[in-house]
């Protein structure tokens, strides 16, 4: 016992870099592929280019064999496959523009930076505990960057969309970060509340949450109704109320709020539905997209994946710049058309592997709040990334929020790496407490 | 607690499975559906970026290329020859679409077609591949029949009536296809919609999408009903000499307007003799009395016309020759048939159909299959495909009425209305038939028309011609022997001196 535990990081650690080599050797074939077209828009001579996408990945499980040794294997190799190939798309469709922007330099220095804020994470927090500590104030500060892109002079509306906050030069989405902050206020407040909500009152055959403790459903609520109103902000309000119903449900095992919930979202839904006329737009141009303008973009993207097929274009073949915004909310539109069903589908896979690596984490750690924790970044992710990818391809109507580690944005990119800081911390804990516990009890057996 | 992430990570999964299924529909599925979206213009552009072959004359000349653009298309369709070949090429344009040859050989000329891989390493190279079409028309007859034509609204087709071969195929007034191509699209959209508001229709291909009244031109058709199912010999029925025919119904009483000839002039005698003087009274009672209505029928119908002619060029007109009048059977009718006999009434004839009856006439009573395309090559020179020359479309009569027919027309042109046809074809034996259809215009009017063949002596003729100028002043039999048979003759000229280049 005390020879094989230890192994359990080397063991961990090996598997992480078996699978970025393998998942980088597939980025860096796309991008090969990608400059083979006689017409390819990417320059062949890129140095740069590869030490990003060779070197970032590199660094990131330099820095987990350091600081998180025993921390889940798979999770940061998924991140890299994903980041490297939505690299590519990016830089390819940006080259492919008429007018270019430098699209692909901003994207490698938000790489740089997700990355940076990986290790930085990792760093400065070596036990998840202390942000149980301070779930209170990321509490506030959730709310306070959820509401901040509302403030005038800052807040900036980009496409219809109140998300924006712009402070000197620097532009940002508030909202990805709020989502972070609002996961550890949530798994904190409810670990701690639990009990308290869990008390159900009986009305006749339904069993309900006694009224007292609802405030923080109906905040919940409110404050998503808020971004959804205000911010025109469908997919992220969306998404909160997602987080906060997930949460509330794993911690009080109660499938009654979820059932309230569902039903407080559907209400509040139908009343925007009836009140806002862009509410009513999205859902129409949802329903039937043809001819209208609103449903541009998924009707391009749907043509995107009809030209695709099953194995797609090839990279650099088709044409995904007829898809507006495609380098950011659209990306699963051009994977799909270059890549075809084949390229989707492995998108698909490993977003829903690193759906399991998380709740796996989740479901191996000790404490309360880790586990919510876990669960909710795990959430977010896994919702996120299912709101966009199920809105390209009209499975719901199309909210703007980015495709995780593989659309355009710095914001998006460093809340997400951070978040998978995050959840390699817990893992990593979770292991060496039980590396402990084995020890210990060896340690008594053998005495 | 444990439960719950279970419970989340199976609805997730499902969630997942959803996209999955989603993304199969669209992709798979649904896919040739939003491809054939109206809105779907991925598959128009990317054919539009892409390189195509050329086309090219018989005796060389590049009618249609691709070149370099620096535009997001690459490609710059051109047509050197402008209006010359409009109605041949046709135009590939991005909006507006392709006509003519653009569009019945577009998958050959974008290179989609079979090839075959010569080393493996054919699978690795990003070659573009096009196809290229050699035409058997001539670009040097096609001059000649644009310069006779003179500005004059008209017609001129040739072909070579042993395989089909078209040589000529030019119609006036035409349009520069160079303008539709514009990659300008509003351009060319103007271009495109000034070219559809003028009343001489330019788009249109009159010389095989537009039918005309034959006139006397259809003769050739009634005297090959006359001998194959109305028992006319060279020598028999004798028509009497008179100013007009009379048609009667089956009992004898007269019915209908009288026919009468050119300028109140009186013809009659043997076929031969009422062929050369193209004699109305005489054709109309052999049509009407002597082959009747449904034989009538049959022998337009054995040359094609209320047949789709399988000429490799998009939407040629249908020749007719009605086999009702208002809703009874034609054989109810003698009055009409005796002047769909003399191709006035409602038979219609597009110049190619009427190039094809004196082609049947010259070929032993065969029309073969009408073909602007010889060949096809890929873009290394091979030959992928190539047009049958052997091919019979229709079989309008037996050799011995072929032979006699023959003989009539080269008398039509010896001594009778068509002398001028041979008027540039010393040393060659030259047959032929003139026509006048009149367009009952308040001032008279009509289409001035001329069909023919030639050949050197003793070889099967190698050309078979139809003019048709339109509009001419006046009513005259001589009409068609003054204005289009000096075209025809010089058409042929034309085609019988410097035969084309034979295909390496």
């Amino acid at each position: 016992m005390i020879g094989t535990a230890p192994l359990i990081g080397a063991v961990r650690r090996n598997t992480e870099l078996g699978l970025l080599v393998l998942g980088t050797m597939f980025v860096v074939g796309a991008y090969v592929l990608t400059t083979l077209p006689e017409d390819s828009p990417i320059p062949t001579t890129t140095g740069p280019f590869l030490a990003i996408i060779v070197g970032l990945p590199l660094a990131a499980h330099v820095a987990v064999r350091r600081l998180a040794p025993r921390a889940d294997g798979m999770l940061l190799p998924l991140a890299s496959l994903l980041n490297g190939l939505g690299y590519i798309f990016i830089v390819r469709i940006d080259e492919a523009r008429a007018d270019p922007g430098d699209l692909a330099g901003l994207q490698s220095v938000w790489m740089i930076l997700g990355v940076g804020a990986f290790v930085a994470t990792l760093v400065v927090v070596r036990d998840v505990r202390v942000l149980e500590r301070y779930r209170y104030t990321a509490g506030l500060a959730g709310i306070v960057l959820l509401l901040l892109p509302l403030v005038p002079v800052i807040g900036r509306n980009i496409n219809g969309s109140r998300i924006w906050v712009s402070i000197g030069p620097v532009n940002f989405q508030p909202g990805e970060f709020a989502k972070l902050a609002l996961a550890v206020f949530f798994a904190g407040y409810l670990w701690e509340k639990r009990e308290l909500l869990a008390v159900n009152r009986a009305y006749g055959p339904v069993s309900l949450p006694d009224p007292k403790h609802l405030g923080p459903v109906l905040l919940a609520w409110g404050a998503s109704l808020v971004v959804m109103v205000m911010e025109r902000d469908l997919g992220s309000s969306l998404l909160f109320f997602t987080l906060f119903l997930v949460l509330i449900w794993v911690a009080t095992e109660r499938a009654s709020y979820l059932v309230l919930g569902v039903l407080m979202f559907a209400g509040g839904a139908w009343f925007a539905f009836e009140t806002f006329g862009h509410v009513q737009e999205r859902v129409d141009t949802w329903f039937d997209p043809w001819g209208k303008d609103g449903g541009f973009q998924v009707v391009q993207a749907a043509f995107a994946l009809a030209d695709g097929g099953l194995t797609g274009t090839g990279p650099a073949l088709g044409s995904p710049t007829k898809i507006p915004v495609v380098e950011s909310d659209m990306i699963f539109a051009a994977i799909g058309e270059e890549l075809g069903l084949l390229g989707a589908t492995a998108v698909l896979i490993a977003f829903l592997l690193m759906v399991g690596a998380g709740l796996r984490i989740a479901q191996q750690a000790a404490r309360g709040f880790e586990r919510l924790l876990a669960t909710g970044l795990t959430a977010l992710l896994g919702f996120q990334a299912f709101i966009i990818m199920a809105g390209v391809v009209r499975l719901l109507p199309l909210t703007g929020v980015t495709l995780p580690f593989v659309s355009y944005g710095g914001s998006s990119l460093l809340a997400n790496y951070v978040l998978l800081a995050l959840l390699l911390r817990i893992s990593h804990d979770t292991a060496e407490r039980r590396v402990a516990r084995l020890a210990a009890q060896s340690v008594t057996e053998v005495g | 607690m444990s439960k719950q992430i279970r419970n989340l990570g199976v609805f997730l999964a499902v969630c997942y499975v959803a996209l999955f299924l989603q993304v199969n529909r669209l992709t798979i599925f649904e896919a040739d559906e939003l491809k054939a979206r109206p809105e779907n213009t991925r598959e128009i552009e990317r054919d539009f970026a892409s390189p195509r072959g050329s086309v090219i004359t018989a005796d060389g000349v590049e009618i249609a290329r691709s070149v370099p653009s620096d535009d997001q298309y690459r490609f710059q369709r051109e047509y050197p020859t402008g209006a010359l070949f409009a109605h041949v090429t046709g135009h590939y344009a991005f909006e507006l679409g392709a006509s003519g040859l653009e569009r019945t050989y577009n998958d050959e000329l974008a290179g989609d077609f079979d090839f075959e891989l010569e080393d493996l390493s054919d699978l690795f190279v990003d070659r573009e591949r096009v196809g290229n079409l050699t035409l058997s028309m001539r670009h040097d007859v096609q001059q000649a029949a644009a310069d006779q034509l003179d500005g004059r609204e008209g017609s001129v087709v040739a072909v070579d009536p042993r395989n089909g071969e078209i040589l000529a195929l030019y119609s006036n007034p035409s349009y520069d296809p160079n303008v539709l191509a514009d990659h300008n699209f509003n351009r060319a959209e103007e271009a495109s919609e000034l070219f559809s508001l003028d009343p001489e229709k330019p788009l249109l291909g009159r010389s095989y999408q537009e039918n005309f009244f034959p006139g006397s031109t259809f003769k050739a058709v009634t005297a090959t009903g006359g001998i194959e199912r109305g028992g006319v010999t060279p020598d028999e029925p004798v028509y009497p000499e008179r100013d007009a025919y009379q048609p009667v119904s089956a009992n004898g009483e007269p019915v209908g307007q009288p026919i009468s000839n050119f300028e109140g002039s009186t013809c009659g005698g043997t076929l031969i003799l009422v062929l050369q003087v193209s004699c109305n009274s005489a054709f109309a009672e052999m049509g009407a009395e002597d082959v009747g209505a449904d034989d009538m029928i049959e022998a337009a119908e054995a040359f094609g016309f209320n047949h789709d002619v399988p000429i490799d060029l998009p939407d040629p007109a249908r020749s007719v020759f009605p086999t009702e009048v208002e809703g009874t059977p034609l054989v109810q009718n003698p009055a009409v048939v005796a002047q769909l006999a003399i191709g006035q009434n409602e038979v219609g004839a597009t110049p190619l159909q009427m190039a094809l009856v004196a082609a049947a006439v010259a070929n032993g009573g065969e029309i073969m299959t009408p073909h602007v395309v010889r060949e096809v090559r890929d873009d290394q020179g091979e030959v992928v495909d190539t047009a049958p020359t052997d091919e019979v479309w229709a079989r309008a009569m037996d050799g011995d009425t072929a032979d006699l027919l023959h003989e009539a027309m080269l008398a039509v042109v010896d001594g009778g209305t068509a002398s001028r046809l041979d008027d540039q074809l010393d040393g060659f034996v030259v047959g032929g038939k003139t026509g006048t259809a009149e367009l009952g215009t308040p001032e008279p009017r009509s289409h001035a028309w001329i069909i023919g063949f030639a050949g050197p002596e003793g070889e099967p003729p190698s050309v078979a011609v139809a003019v048709i100028v339109e509009g001419q002043p006046g009513v005259s039999e001589q009409t068609g022997g003054t204005v289009a048979a000096p075209i025809a003759s010089a058409v042929m000229q034309r085609a019988l001196e410097r035969p084309a280049a034979p295909a390496d």
